[in-house]
């Protein structure tokens, strides 16, 4: 082992110059289970606090729920704790068929295989199904797990204008020349809450002869009246070629993802697809919470339904205190204050206030877009927004930014 | 005819400002550095020259370094012989 001090001294100077731009990563210490209460250790090492948490992926408060964790306890007890394995040599078990086969009947489409997360899934879906004689034409605003699949894929890449039809359509006519045309877009977008134009794409597909792939990990569970996700809530069930998605959000919170979608795509993955191949398998316990998962919300929308009306009272609550968020109608809420430094201020008079939510900027968002991004969670009762909303509005009165428009804060703080 | 200053002029303003997006671009703003253009989108610009100007630039050539201003991509497209 060689490490000299000049090579450590490389790796010092760049964490160095990340804490000097401010964008160093902090991890904060829960010590309680995923809940819209929490308690919270940070930075790690100082007093635990009570929080109420506004930025987990959590949406339908699945992650700790009873009947999930009394199915993982069960998954435990009768299939062990791990394959110590992939999938294809010994690392498939019954229950990860069940788990594709429910998945599968869930999303309305043919079929489905897991990935150990919906990052795998999207890191290893384009280079299994395409080459360098197709074109993969993707939204400006995909998740980097997408960005990155598409980098390790041999076919031209090309993107489009966020969410804007006539820019795809103008690029579908560009590259009508390829073998197959593959449209890439996320569901609902993380960072700005928005969703797919998902009816408008799959018309320009049947138009220009292209595929449709669609990222739902913000979605699947409680987007669409009964919570399948973006593709439901468009009215083009069946119509997507690809849908990727995530286990580790709504649908339970612990890991894993899958590709689902036309068969022979599905069986491409599952011959050619690197991370389904080269990584372990799903483990039985999480396959087992899973499918309690969706025993749950396939019985009843009740939770989707609480998660939507929790959304209205806060996007409401949020801009009626004078705050600007980004329109939308998903429970990804965020809060724009277009100053990075302002956006960490902001995000730490709430953490004193006992609301845990987190500041974005760039790069993670564009410049002069920094913002706190708000999640909601059925988990939330009413009297935590209430308290949120509350906090919300006592920084924004501290910063002197309600009621004032995008130049007015960036006039007071800069982009 | 227009030249190719202009051309690509033309088409970065179009491809990559947004409605109502009153940002000046000249021949020597940053693109990439001055966040008009991300290094995944970087990749339409160079579909566009490679489709417009018949050429084919190789991976070690598609530098954010030289996309980073329309002047910088005239002189990338010089070493193809597009001038």
């Amino acid at each position: 082992m060689s490490y000299p001090q000049d090579i450590r001294s490389i790796y010092g100077t760049q964490l160095d110059e990340l804490r000097k731009q401010g964008i160093f990563k902090e991890e904060r210490a829960i010590f309680s289970p995923q809940n819209a209460d929490i308690e919270v250790e940070f930075p790690i090492g100082s007093a635990q606090k009570k929080e109420i948490n506004m930025c987990a992926n959590n949406y339908l408060g699945l992650s700790s729920h009873p009947d999930v964790i009394k199915a993982a306890h069960e998954g435990l007890d009768s299939r062990g704790y791990g394959m110590s394995s992939v999938r294809f040599i010994c690392g498939t078990q019954d229950i990860h068929k069940t788990l594709e086969h429910r998945l599968t009947e869930f999303l309305g489409t043919e079929d489905t295989i897991l990935f150990p997360s919906c990052m795998d899934a999207n890191a290893g879906v384009f280079e299994a199904v395409l080459t360098e004689q197709d074109v993969m034409i993707a939204d400006r605003l995909v998740h980097a797990s997408i960005v990155d699949g598409m980098r390790l894929c041999k076919a031209h890449q090309d993107t489009y204008k966020h969410s804007d039809m006539a820019h795809l359509e103008d690029k579908l006519k560009l590259h009508q020349d390829k073998r197959v045309r593959l449209i890439i877009t996320d569901g609902s977008f993380s960072m700005d809450g928005d969703l797919a134009k998902l009816d408008k794409i799959v018309e320009l597909a049947e138009k220009y002869n292209a595929m449709v792939f669609v990222d739902d990990s913000h979605a699947s569970g409680f987007i669409g009246k009964t919570g399948r996700g973006t593709h439901e809530h468009c009215g083009v069930v069946g119509k997507i070629d690809i849908i990727t998605t995530t286990l580790g959000k709504a649908l339970g919170g612990a890991s894993g993802g899958c590709v689902s979608g036309r068969k022979e795509i599905v069986e491409m993955c599952r011959q050619k697809g690197r991370p389904y191949l080269f990584s372990n398998t799903v483990a039985p316990v999480v396959v087992s919470g899973a499918l309690a998962v969706l025993d749950i919300i396939s019985k009843t929308t009740e939770r989707r339904d609480k998660l939507e009306r929790n959304t209205a009272f806060w996007r409401k609550g949020l801009t009626e205190a004078g705050l600007i968020i980004k329109d939308g109608e998903t429970p990804i809420v965020p809060v724009m204050l277009f100053n990075a430094k302002l956006s960490q201020d902001f995000a730490k008079t709430l953490y004193d206030d006992g609301i845990y939510a987190v500041g974005f900027f760039f790069p993670v968002v564009p410049k002069g877009q920094a913002r706190i991004r708000t999640q909601l969670s059925a988990g939330h009762e009413i009297h935590h927004l209430e308290k949120a909303l509350a906090a919300f509005t006592n920084a924004g009165k501290k910063f002197g930014i309600l009621g004032k428009t995008k130049q007015e804060i960036i006039d007071m703080y800069g982009m | 005819m227009e030249n190719v200053k202009d051309i690509v002029l033309d088409y970065v303003k179009q491809e990559y400002l947004e409605d109502g997006d009153d940002r000046e671009i000249k021949y020597d703003t940053a693109l990439i550095t001055g966040g008009f253009v991300d290094s995944f989108s970087m990749v339409s610009l160079k579909v566009f020259l490679e489709t417009k100007y018949n050429i084919s630039i190789p991976d070690d050539k598609a530098t954010p370094e030289a996309f980073d201003s329309v002047n910088n991509i005239v002189d990338l497209l010089k070493g193809f012989g597009v001038n």
